[in-house]
């Protein structure tokens, strides 16, 4: 009886936390489209994402075209199918690779620092505080986040794409000897305006997950420092597996037959 | 006659089987303060949160201005919140903000004041709780404890507010500094005519800065009085909390 009784609260549990989720994701979003606006709070959470996040995506981004030409290398060399090498390092990175890498790595550096600032102004009242100076929350700390999220990762991700086609170029050209215009040429030939487009909205979807998942656990956080912790920690999990959940979804909505 | 300030009527709040507030009946006049005493954790915070909105109370009736305000979101009155300005325990000052920026906020973003307008103005109100310009640039993370509660009371005052709310004014400060803070509310509530509700554990903080003393306890308003008798009150709970004993009708849950 006590195995059911536990089963029944996981599940109650799993559903009021959802049923919380869809609330508060239905009154951010309609505080990101109704006024006042805060453009100087949306431009600082661009620069934090888009301009500190850089140099980490960019480390991922050349070290994974790097490696992407060399196994595709290493492994269609058997078939004599090296010529495709700049193909599948272009279409590799701008679809997947590079949207779920830099989605990835912003949900630790961004999703955890929302999720830490948001929790510690909750436990400490300064949530309270803006309530009673006449501010609505929401419309200050959480929809200058999700607007940032969605509008600066597509960037950040073209960026990523740009340096990690350059890491592939890089060994095929200086390391596996292949002729760099050649190289150039069959990366803009084989791919599709299609190709680029998935990945931004991927991206797009990827840094509206990452501000609202960040948000939503510093928002209910409580507990002092080790809820501040517990809400970290849940934004960078429950952000990462629903990039990767998302992933497929946008895939399979855009290449799935 | 007129409506009271603020009208509480049999309000109810209980999280899950804990009643914390039951039936809370207070009516407060304007210009008038006054000051909830109690132990910790029977609701007198609660109290102020059900006020301003933040906690919505189960049942009764929370009216300010004879406006009935119970139900209302936060978001649905930030006509009413206007009204309000707080002191929080903590300070609850935001520590990204400069100090300057944290007393004006509420100009800038409610009241939509320019920002170089709002930077005197806030000058000015840290300079009515004894504060100077220089501390206007620093981050409330570089003030002493006594500063952050000062610059908490000039954020609670410099939209001019109707009603201000003192979360354990003096918890945490040394007495010279508590009292410092004490005549510092005393001086801007007479001075700018503000009701001010309260909430205190120190007697002597509460018997300075109320005109009216009520105890809340297990969730009732067991005694309101004037402050000037609250040591003579008559009521033997009221009588245990203000001489500070552990005998009494008041039982301590220690563990042993």
């Amino acid at each position: 009886m006590n195995f059911l009784a536990t089963i029944g609260a996981v599940v109650l549990a799993f559903f009021g936390h959802l049923g919380r989720l869809t609330i508060f994701t239905a009154t951010a979003v309609s505080h990101c489209v109704r006024p006042p606006f805060y453009p100087r709070l949306i431009g600082k959470q661009m620069v934090d994402i888009g301009y500190y996040s850089l140099p980490v995506v960019g480390l991922t981004a050349i070290f994974s075209g790097m490696v992407l030409a060399l196994q595709s290398y290493t492994g269609f060399a058997r078939f004599s199918a090296e010529s495709a090498i700049a193909n599948v390092v272009v279409i590799s990175l701008t679809r997947e690779l590079g949207p779920v890498l830099a989605g990835l790595m912003v949900a630790g550096r961004i999703g955890a620092s929302m999720a830490a600032e948001i929790g510690t102004m909750r436990v400490t009242e300064q949530i309270d505080a803006l309530t009673t100076l006449s501010t609505n929350p929401f419309k200050y700390l959480v929809a200058p986040r999700l607007i940032a999220g969605l509008l600066t990762l597509p960037a950040l991700v073209l960026v990523a794409d740009i340096i990690g086609v350059f890491g592939g170029y890089m060994v095929a050209v200086y390391k596996l000897d292949f002729n760099a215009g050649i190289y150039l040429s069959n990366t803009v030939e084989f791919l599709e305006p299609l190709d680029v487009i998935s990945g931004l909205v991927k991206a797009a979807a990827f840094g509206f997950i990452i501000a609202l998942m960040g948000c939503y656990s510093g928002y209910h956080s409580k507990g002092g420092a080790q809820g501040v912790g517990t809400a970290t920690t849940n934004a960078v999990v429950s952000s990462s597996i629903l990039i990767l959940t998302f992933n497929y979804v946008i895939t399979e909505l855009f290449f799935g037959t | 006659m007129t409506a009271p300030k603020i009208r509480l009527k049999d309000v109810k709040k209980s999280f899950g089987e804990k009643k914390v507030l039951d039936g809370v009946t207070l009516d407060i006049a304007k210009g008038e303060s006054v000051v909830v005493i109690g132990g910790s954790g029977t609701g007198k915070s609660v109290l102020l949160k059900c006020i301003l909105g933040i906690l919505l109370a189960d049942s009764g009736v929370i009216e300010v201005d004879g406006q009935d305000v119970t139900h209302r979101r936060p978001a649905d009155r930030e006509a009413v919140n206007r009204k309000f300005g707080m002191l929080f325990q903590g300070g609850a000052l935001f520590d990204s903000l400069p100090v300057w920026e944290n007393v004006a906020f509420g100009l800038i973003q409610a009241e939509h004041m320019p920002r170089k307008v709002a930077k005197e103005k806030a000058i000015e109100t840290l300079a009515k709780v004894g504060l100077s310009a220089d501390v206007a640039e620093l981050l409330p993370v570089e003030l002493s404890g006594g500063m952050q509660k000062r610059v908490g009371l000039a954020r609670a005052i410099a939209s001019s507010p109707e009603i201000v709310f003192f979360d354990e004014p003096t918890t945490g400060l040394d007495p010279i500094m508590g009292d410092v803070i004490n005549d510092l509310i005393v001086s801007t509530v007479r001075k700018q005519g503000i009701t001010a509700l309260s909430i205190t554990h120190d007697m002597h903080s509460a018997k300075k800065i109320g005109d009216r003393i009520t105890m809340l306890h297990q969730g009732k308003l067991i005694w309101v009085g004037d402050a000037k008798i609250v040591d003579a009150s008559g009521n033997e709970y009221v009588d245990q909390f203000v001489h500070g004993r552990a005998d009494g009708p008041i039982k301590m849950q220690v563990r042993r």
